[in-house]
């Protein structure tokens, strides 16, 4: 297999887009995401330890000890958290920069002997990724690719036997605890799960782009879709675009990888942010809009019911009486009247305002509704 | 001796220490109110969306001077700020999550940046802007910290003018509201205070640890008071000793670099707060607890003397150990509670048995009434 290095890189960075945006998908919906954040600070003094210890930047040990410290990294702020001393998040906000910390004090010291090095952590590197290659069941693959690889499917293989516990334990732990699944060793698996991507991409891509490839795709995805299974999905599709949109703007600009990546994220979010159809900006002004005229119309039919067969109607059905009835200035009375002739439920002859059977039939829908109770009120507003 | 000799009067030293000094002060006190309020991580996602802002200001203007680099870093920490606040006020997406978003993704921005563009200048002579990644303490100068004192004062004086405002925007924003306080404007105005205070610490501790700075000393501070006064006081105190004590360590061994050593510090300040602080803290609570504990069984093993003793015409009937270690159902520590009882009269001993004294008997009798029974 001779992939050229361009096609591997972008096979590099969509598996670890998509590594990354499976365990994050929980984490948006746990209310955990800033845990990534803490864990892929923290496990730099893990590796800085381990290193010590087996001297060899290369050895699976890393990975193990990293993986170790992040859950420990998670256990900590647990600890801080239940002495009821600090809230959760000033307890995240204390624990990882404090190893992130030493793990830097202990690279500056020892930095000669150390080929470690602090700027490549936090920023990885993917240009040269394909270099460095292994050769597996006689394949030869850039060794990144293997491990990522290897992590990719261990979140899935996770993902899929725990499915159940995993949507149990997220939307309602007290639930999950009930049925005897224990919440706290799904949420420990999952721990374990960001460490290890976490520690798995931070060489590629850098332990702070970790964050926005584990955040963005989901936050961008629970945007779109109320179903887990779709969340996972689209989290993961959104993954593998911001992968190679971010290669290629970074080609383009010559430019940090992962930066763009994580860039690419950002924009994939801001648009979903506006434009997606139910959830975004754009939809949910619009829905005001039409509300605004919704309403306003109900309450012309309903004022033109209420005289209707009334001696003073041919003075009320004037469009120029809504401003003294409804407080409407008259532009925006003869907006509603326009908006309502296209509706069809009122008919206008030089001003004069008549109800059609349409509008008969809106204006008693929105006396019924208001004698509603509360709850029926808002259950028609949804619906 | 000589650490402090340097501190007066070596240049480089000294001007770290009155740095770090002047960024705890400032982020301490602001940072009350952040802990406060339960925003402690809006710090986080504030310093690394303040990266692209230093990026595009060097970029935009060519300089190099402090305040062009502080005035760029404050307005995007502000802007990640509004989308943080925009993305949690109109959609379901949670803080969490938006402030994760934001830091990482403004991080990434300002990355592509300064990889695109600022390296590939002629004069690359971007060295500058890579120091903002972790400080660099020791490349601050006297003009550094002049801006940083006098931005830092700033905030500090317009915090002390909306002393009382900010205090109800803390604690009871909705009564702020209905009192006719503009709390939205409050609001905005604090978190402007707070943007300055993390920008003014970016060149020190750096993008990636000055969160800890936000949070670390208001966290300590809390624990020692409940008082919002004392606890910005106490508060910018931490913050600056670990400053200092962090310039000084970093100084005085090789090889240390100064950001992450001031972290550690005031780490540490919090680790002493939450065991030692009186009240509050672990050490306290235990033997609030251990003492709680010996009361209550003392109380109990007075109870069954006095429940064995009703049973008895005898009101001085003797009782042996043994009965009671049976009644008090495995709690232990009989002996030991016994022989407390004694000492405050309550109980007498009569060879290896037990009663109660006169005095004892009314003090259960006055237990059991105030119980109710």
């Amino acid at each position: 297999m001779n992939l050229s290095p361009q096609i591997e890189i972008q096979i590099i960075a969509t598996v670890v887009a998509v590594a990354c945006a499976l365990p994050g998908v929980f984490l948006v919906l746990r209310r955990m995401a800033l845990m990534s954040d803490a864990i892929s600070h923290a496990i730099l003094l893990g590796i800085v330890l381990a290193f010590f210890v087996v001297e060899d930047l290369a050895s699976p040990f890393l990975i193990i000890a990293a993986a170790i410290t992040g859950v420990i990294t998670v256990a900590l702020v647990e600890l801080l958290h239940g002495t009821g001393l600090v809230r959760e998040d000033a307890a995240i906000g204390i624990v990882f920069p404090a190893l992130f910390s030493g793990g830097v004090i202990l690279i500056s010291r020892y930095a000669g002997s150390v080929h470690l090095d602090t700027d490549a952590v936090l920023l990885g590197e993917l240009a040269f990724a394909w270099m460095e290659r292994s050769t597996v069941f006689g394949y030869d693959l850039p060794k990144s690719l293997w491990v990522m690889g290897g992590i990719l499917l261990i979140n899935i293989i996770f993902i899929i036997l725990f499915y159940k516990e995993l949507k149990l334990a997220t939307f309602d732990a007290g639930l999950a605890a009930a049925l005897g699944f224990s919440p706290v060793l799904v949420h420990y698996g999952l721990m374990t799960l960001v460490s290890v991507t976490a520690v798995g991409a931070f060489d590629t891509v850098g332990s702070i782009l970790v964050v926005a490839l584990m955040i963005a795709p989901p936050a961008t995805a629970y945007l779109l879709t109320d179903r887990l299974s779709y969340m996972l999905g689209l989290s993961a599709l959104n993954g593998i675009a911001s992968a190679i949109t971010g290669y290629w703007l970074a080609r383009w600009l010559d430019a940090s990888i992962a930066g763009a990546m994580a860039t690419m994220s950002g924009v994939f979010f801001l648009l979903t942010f506006l434009l997606a159809p139910t959830r975004g900006l754009i939809a949910i002004a619009r829905r005001r809009v039409r509300q605004r005229w919704q309403f306003a119309q109900t309450m012309l039919t309903i004022h033109l019911l209420n005289h209707e067969d009334s001696p003073e109607a041919q003075q009320e059905r004037r469009i120029e009486h809504l401003d003294e009835h409804l407080r409407w200035t008259p532009s925006f009375a003869e907006r509603v009247v326009r908006y309502a002739e296209r509706q069809g439920t009122i008919q206008s002859d030089a001003g004069d305002l008549m109800l059609t059977e349409q509008g008969r039939q809106v204006a008693h829908e929105g006396l019924s509704m208001s004698e509603a109770t509360p709850d029926q009120r808002s259950g028609f507003a949804v619906s | 001796m000589e650490l402090l000799h340097n501190l007066f009067f070596d240049y480089t030293l000294r001007t770290v220490a009155q740095g770090s000094a002047t960024l705890g002060i400032v982020s301490g006190a602001l940072g009350t109110y952040a802990v406060l309020r339960k925003q402690s991580l809006l710090g986080d996602a504030i310093s690394h969306a303040a990266w692209p802002g230093i990026a595009l200001a060097f970029l935009l203007t060519g300089s190099k001077a402090p305040l062009v680099l502080v005035l760029g870093a404050a307005a995007a920490g502000w802007i990640g700020t509004l989308f943080v606040m925009g993305i949690v006020n109109t959609t379901r997406i949670k803080d969490d999550s938006a402030l994760g978003l934001v830091l990482s993704v403004f991080f990434g921005f300002g990355l592509v940046l300064l990889t695109a563009f600022i390296q590939k200048m002629p004069n690359a002579n971007q060295a500058g802007l890579d120091k903002f990644l972790f400080g660099q303490a020791a490349a601050l100068m006297e003009r550094d910290v002049k801006t940083m004192a006098s931005l830092g004062i700033i905030a500090l004086l317009i915090m002390m003018v909306f002393w009382k405002d900010f205090k109800l925007l803390s604690f009871d924003p909705g009564f702020g509201a209905s009192l006719g306080f503009r709390m939205r404007w409050l609001d905005v105005l604090l978190t402007t205070l707070i943007v300055i205070a993390i920008v003014l610490g970016l060149q020190t501790v750096g993008v990636v640890l000055m969160s800890a700075m936000v949070v670390a000393p208001a966290a300590a501070a809390r624990q020692w008071t409940d008082r919002l006064g004392v606890m910005v006081f106490l508060s910018a105190l931490f913050g600056a000793v670990a400053g200092v004590s962090g310039a000084l360590i970093s100084s005085s061994t090789a090889r240390i670099p100064t950001g992450p050593t001031i972290v550690l510090c005031i780490s540490a300040i919090v680790l002493v707060s939450m065991t030692l602080a009186p009240n509050r803290g672990l050490v306290w609570n235990w033997i609030r607890h251990q003492r709680n504990r010996r009361q209550l069984r003392i109380e109990m093993v007075l109870d069954d003397l006095y429940a064995l003793t009703l049973q008895h015409e005898d009101l001085e009937h003797r009782h042996s150990v043994r009965v009671l270690n049976a009644m008090s159902a495995g709690r232990g520590g009989v002996k030991r509670s016994l022989e407390e009882l004694e000492a405050r009269g309550w109980a007498r001993r009569v060879g290896t048995e037990w009663a109660l004294t006169p005095k004892g008997l009314a003090e259960a009798e006055r237990l059991t009434e105030m119980r109710g029974n």
